[in-house]
């Protein structure tokens, strides 16, 4: 029992309620944000180091037992993602703090912004499949609200159809929570887990795992994610950054917690289905990579591609491969943020959205050049940033599993992605100069320093990949051996 | 029981399958209504006492799905009511609620 459990979703969700009280204080405001975050990533970095020490932490709500109450549980795979998320949100933040003008932050864009990531913090780490219902919602409510800041008819209308798709999947939430309740008598995922290998999942049970293969599909954006391009344009760039970085992967660790834990006895069949979506998807995405030429729209289609690659681990669902999956997770977190905060940028310093409109912005902003260069190699997974070694792992574990076809499409994305950036990079940054007047003169400090920060942490993921190694391979150890995780809620004073 | 949910997700699936906005939403608190209905069936709080351990004897309904059923309803009619003023704000700003029009094909 852990009290510090709670941490990563109790502070933004204090902080931001304090904040909503001064709404017209905006540097009030940034201080406050600032400081949350700064106190967030302190308690993840001690709580990850506690979990690794200590093994799995637990707290239960109320003093009720598992399974009877709600727990919230800190293994190694929710607190890297915790952290990691963490981390780039407080990027997002710098950033937003220069791009969000008074307006937003009248109208509560900071205390949202708080309350998405204590909705994310709080799926991350809940062990129970209401409660990641609750917190799903909780997450998605703010979302609503920060897609619509700023209005206009394109953004409402894109996000009326953004909350509509996402009702639809709460519901199939809904009903697939009511069938796993009635089908074992439980919701806590270790008790769930523990039921379904004692009663050896039947189709019945096939069909409530496939309900929620769907749920979180739509949710991720695996297959059914023809939302996510129309929905990530039409924020605010800080914003759509902090979606892009977050929701999807909410969704993918939802995928990677239910089918590693509850829903392992049929894998033949859901296992199968998880590897043809993620196959799909990544094909699908690449398509939609190179087709377009508004950057906003690239960017979403690198989105959908990075969650099949993710997906492509739990599809072999080997040691190797799912620790592959989570360095490639959290690489893509950071990366994917950066990705986001620096179309961003462009399109502020020009005012254009499609890149062959804009050129030869390297004579006017090395620096912003070159770091997009270096993004770029960090997104296709060139040594020595980050995606590399997620990349490796999950080949190894791909061909250890004998998946060569799924191979050579992972490895065939990544030179997609490659050139759906490289023609950005050539055409936009490289190129003869457009006329300076159109531009603005610089890029405001905290901005730089949003993606200078990012891009640190993509070396340092990379280079330092030795250090984040532990982490990664008790991570994949639990998910690996669901016992590890039961024991740990269930049992947690031993027999 | 049962069929009358089914009923209602027949309904609503109509209604979500419709041009006009309102309708649309309208399918939504519908459908919302039949899955609360489902976790009332699935928990089968029809029979047994009251889960009040002192008062009554005998066996006890599962008091979990009616906890269920109350988050729901609400989590339910909170994205209800953001969904009819978004709804609202579309139509003041796209002039039209039909969602054919709505489409929005003036990006390649």
């Amino acid at each position: 029992m852990n009290n510090l459990v709670v941490m990563p979703m109790l502070i933004p969700l204090c902080v931001a309620v304090i904040l909503i009280f001064f709404r017209t204080y905006i540097k009030l405001q940034k201080i406050g944000v600032l400081l949350a975050m700064l106190l967030l990533i302190v308690t993840n970095i001690f709580l990850l180091v506690t979990v690794k020490e200590q093994g799995i932490q637990t707290l239960y709500f109320g003093g009720w037992e598992a399974p009877f109450g709600i727990t919230f549980v800190a293994d190694s795979f929710a607190m890297l993602l915790v952290l990691t998320a963490s981390i780039v949100a407080l990027c997002c933040f710098l950033y937003a703090f220069s791009t969000l003008t008074e307006d937003y932050a009248k109208n509560f864009a900071y205390p949202l912004m708080l309350f998405m990531i204590a909705g994310v913090n709080g799926s991350f780490l809940t062990g129970d499949l209401f409660n990641l219902f609750v917190c799903f919602e909780v997450m998605l409510l703010a979302s609503y609200v920060l897609i619509t800041l700023g209005g206009g008819k394109e953004r409402l209308r894109e996000s009326l159809k953004y909350v509509i798709i996402n009702i639809f999947a709460s519901w199939l939430f809904l009903v697939g929570l009511a069938m796993i309740y009635g089908t074992l008598g439980t919701l806590n995922m270790a008790h769930l887990a523990e039921r379904v290998h004692q009663i050896h999942q039947g189709p019945v049970l096939t069909t409530v795992a496939l309900i929620f293969l769907i749920v979180f599909a739509l949710k991720a954006g695996l297959f059914l994610f023809y939302w996510l391009p129309g929905s990530y344009r039409v924020p605010e760039t800080a914003i759509a950054a902090l979606f892009g970085a977050l929701l999807t992967k909410v969704g993918i660790y939802a995928l990677f917690r239910t089918f590693t834990l509850i829903f392992t006895v049929q894998e033949n069949i859901t296992h199968t289905l998880i590897g043809i979506l993620a196959c799909a998807t990544i094909i699908l995405g690449s398509f939609g990579a190179i087709g377009y030429r508004d950057l906003r729209q690239i960017v979403g289609y690198n989105v959908v591609i990075g969650v099949g690659f993710v997906l492509l681990g739990l599809y072999a669902n080997q040691t190797e491969a799912l620790e592959g999956a989570i360095y490639y997770f959290m690489h893509d977190f950071i990366v994917k943020a950066l990705l986001f905060l620096m179309i961003g940028t462009m399109i502020y310093i020009t005012g254009r959205i499609r890149f062959d409109e804009i050129k030869g912005l390297i004579h006017h902003f090395p620096l912003f050049g070159w770091l997009f260069f270096l993004m770029m190699l960090s997104l296709a997974g060139i040594p020595p940033f980050s995606g590399f070694i997620g990349k490796m792992l999950l080949g190894v574990g791909l061909v250890d599993e004998g998946m060569y076809i799924t191979l050579l499409l992972g490895f065939l994305s990544s030179i997609v992605v490659l050139y759906s950036l490289l023609r950005v990079f050539l055409k936009s940054i490289f190129g003869e100069s457009m006329a300076s007047h159109q531009m603005k003169k610089r890029i405001p400090f905290s901005m730089m320093l949003a993606m200078m920060l990012l891009m640190i942490c993509t070396i340092g993921l990379g280079v330092g990949a030795e250090v984040a190694a532990p982490f990664v391979k008790d991570a994949a150890h639990v998910l690996t051996n669901p016992s590890v995780y039961i024991q740990a809620v269930l049992y947690p004073e031993g027999g | 029981m049962v069929c009358l949910i089914g009923i209602f997700v027949v309904v609503a699936t109509y209604l979500l399958l419709s041009k006009n906005l309102i309708r649309i939403i309208l399918g939504t608190a519908l459908l919302s209504h039949a899955v609360h209905l489902l976790i009332l069936t699935i928990g089968e709080v029809k029979k047994g006492d009251v889960p009040l351990l002192k008062e009554t004897p005998g066996p006890y309904t599962d008091a979990l799905p009616q906890a269920l059923i109350l988050t729901a309803i609400v989590i339910s009619f909170a994205v209800t009511a953001f969904l009819l003023v978004l709804a609202y704000r579309v139509y003041a700003t796209n002039k039209t609620d039909n969602v054919e029009k709505l489409r929005g094909d003036e990006y390649e």
